[in-house]
């Protein structure tokens, strides 16, 4: 790298411009990563979903519920491990903003079926006797400054008119994992069962169930729908993770959105840095042509257009992600409850800073295999 | 011995033949140069004058190795470089030919020490070597205080001087002057007619200047007249045949 010297002074030779560039690529690697991770926090659920999990939701669709019986009928099926079900709550802490996900689990079954989340045994053996009692995940429970034995308020308005429920914070669960979702809230069912009009009662939302080995999944499921066909409650049996991707999928195409977005925000960069490094390469002819009269390679030539066109890129890159990185878990706490908790993980890092370098390489060519062709005697003419 | 008729020994440090340029221009073909000869042997410092369009820095790019003929030959210490590829022409102009130009064209973010120093780089020479052959170069055009200046801080003349320093730092087989002086006061200019000169005197250099400057042109051994794309005239006449024998 003898020209290192050289490729820095041209890269510092404009400073403004510099800056300029440098803060549109860090202004689109802000945008890049905030889409992806909110790409990544929808799918998050499809990734860990778990390959030997069944979930069975009412063919009509996830608001219609099913009869509590049906689990106990499940549970005698060849395959079917453990049988839970749940219930959407969807309250509200002290005020409509402090939302979260709230499950009314079974807790019988509960983390037979999900042992990924871990609650101490004396926490989980009081919340078992105390009908009123919740379990927290730690991540909300750490948002709202809830400590075990705390009396927790949730206004609710889906079961009835509003009212306000009072629960008994018995414990707080965890994930096992560093990306498992550490933001539920669950209460009984049978506290739930006693409390709601008539409309809701024996019902649960939808049932999860354990396979013995992810081999069943399609015989289990098939066996599962064909016994309900023509039942007043129809049902629709898939994967954890094809229900994770419905789940998603209720928000919109969000990976479509996110890839227009993507594109656009690419292409403007392209254009932009391409724009910049042509501008560059354009007021530079003269000590090109010169470098070239002395005996520099039109290799050397390319790769000095390319190495500045990707320093642009990596500075404004980490720049970017830097500002990214102190941003989204501020973004994340303040959309917390609404969406899943944004996470940035080493590996999104990774992906925008090569996105960036592969933008700067991309913008850099067509200058640079311009520089690369020039004919000396034609740029020296120019001066 | 400089001749311009084609029956040099075969010994010239620079020897041209038959050599015409043509250049294609919409439909119409301009002939800038038309079947020159040339011999020029080593410390000779020959001058080129003629009209605008008389195809003068054709010649000196040709020579350069920065364009290609249309027909005939260059050879330049026994290397024939007009059936060379391009890489092989970077690789013999990095080796043979030291650059002067009107403008400077040296690199603005760059001190005086690290333009000379950039024809270097494409030697295998260490950093330590670079140094003293760089300081060295400074020295000689006697801007060894400067070295840490940029171009923008030094006068048009020490510019020049610092092109100067950066044509002969990898001690090149000749050096071609474009309008050396061209952009300079008439002070400026004669400095650097006397520094050219001294690389011919003292280190032996051989030279090729481009000039409109019969002042300057004077200064040089021997001036070749080109109009039209011929070598029309020799204006140094002590020995030789005009237009087409020794000069």
């Amino acid at each position: 790298m003898k020209f290192r010297r050289l490729i820095f002074a041209n890269l510092f030779r404009k400073k403004i411009r510099l800056i300029l560039t440098i803060g549109s690529f860090a202004i689109s690697l802000i945008l890049f990563t905030f889409l992806a991770v909110v790409y990544s926090a929808f799918n998050r659920g499809i990734e860990i979903a778990g390959a030997d999990r069944l979930v069975i939701e009412n063919r009509v669709g996830l608001i219609q519920t099913m009869p509590v019986s049906y689990g106990d009928q499940v549970r005698g099926i060849p395959g079917v491990k453990y049988v839970t079900h749940d219930h959407w709550f969807g309250g509200v802490y002290q005020e409509e903003k402090n939302f979260f996900p709230q499950f009314v689990i079974d807790p019988e079954n509960h983390l037979k079926v999900y042992p990924e989340f871990v609650v101490p045994d004396d926490q989980w053996n009081t919340f078992v006797k105390d009908q009123q009692g919740v379990i927290a995940g730690a991540k909300t429970a750490k948002r709202f400054g809830w400590k075990v034995g705390d009396r927790i308020p949730i206004k609710n308005s889906l079961y009835g008119p509003t009212k306000t429920w009072e629960f008994n914070l018995d414990g707080i669960y965890h994930a096992k994992t560093a990306d498992g979702d550490e933001s539920q809230f669950w209460l009984q069912w049978k506290n739930f069962d006693e409390n709601v009009p008539a409309f809701a009662k024996s019902t649960a939302g939808w049932y999860i169930l354990r396979l013995d080995s992810p081999d069943d999944a399609v015989r289990v499921a098939k066996t599962i729908d064909a016994k309900y066909a023509n039942s007043s409650w129809e049902t629709k049996t898939e994967t954890e993770s094809a229900f994770q991707a419905g789940f998603a999928k209720q928000f919109g195409n969000i990976e479509f959105l996110i890839l227009s977005i993507g594109s656009v925000v690419f292409f403007t960069l392209l254009l932009v840095t391409g724009n910049t490094m042509a501008i560059s390469v354009r007021e530079r002819i003269s000590e090109l042509a010169v470098l070239k009269a002395i005996g520099v390679r039109d290799g050397s030539v390319l790769f000095m257009v390319l190495a500045e066109s990707m320093l642009i890129a990596f500075f404004g890159g980490v720049f970017g992600l830097l500002l990214a990185w102190a941003a989204i878990p501020a973004m994340s706490a303040k959309l917390a409850g609404f969406l899943p908790p944004l996470i940035l993980s080493k590996t999104l890092l990774s992906s925008g800073l090569l996105f960036a370098v592969f933008v700067g390489m991309a913008s850099g060519l067509i200058p640079g295999f311009g520089a690369m062709r020039m004919r000396v005697v034609n740029a020296l003419r120019r001066v | 011995m400089i001749r311009v008729d084609g029956q040099g020994n075969g010994k010239s440090l620079i020897q041209v033949r038959g050599l015409s340029k043509t250049y294609r221009r919409g439909g119409e073909e301009i002939q800038v140069l038309q079947r020159l000869n040339l011999d020029l042997d080593k410390g000779d410092f020959v001058g080129f004058m003629g009209p605008s369009g008389s195809g003068k820095t054709t010649l000196l790019n040709l020579l350069g190795g920065l364009d290609v003929p249309s027909q005939g030959s260059i050879t330049v210490d026994g290397d024939e470089i007009t059936h060379m590829s391009g890489s092989k022409l970077t690789q013999w102009r990095a080796r043979h030919v030291g650059f002067i130009f009107q403008m400077y064209n040296l690199i603005p973010v760059l001190t005086a020490f690290q333009n000379v120093e950039l024809p270097l780089l494409l030697t295998k020479l260490s950093k330590s070597e670079r140094r003293t052959h760089v300081e060295t170069a400074l020295n000689v055009v006697g801007l060894s205080n400067r070295m840490d200046h940029y171009p923008r801080q030094l006068s048009g003349g020490q510019e020049q001087r610092v092109t100067i320093a950066r044509a002969i730092v990898s001690d090149p087989t000749f050096l071609l002057c474009d309008e050396p002086t061209g952009d300079l006061d008439r002070k400026s200019a004669d400095e650097i007619m006397a520094l050219i000169e001294e690389l011919v005197a003292k280190h032996g250099k051989t030279v090729l200047m481009v000039t409109h400057d019969a002042m300057v042109a004077a200064r040089a051994h021997t001036t070749l007249h080109l109009d039209k794309g011929v070598l029309v005239e020799a204006s140094k006449l002590e020995q030789g045949v005009v237009a087409g024998g020794v000069v």
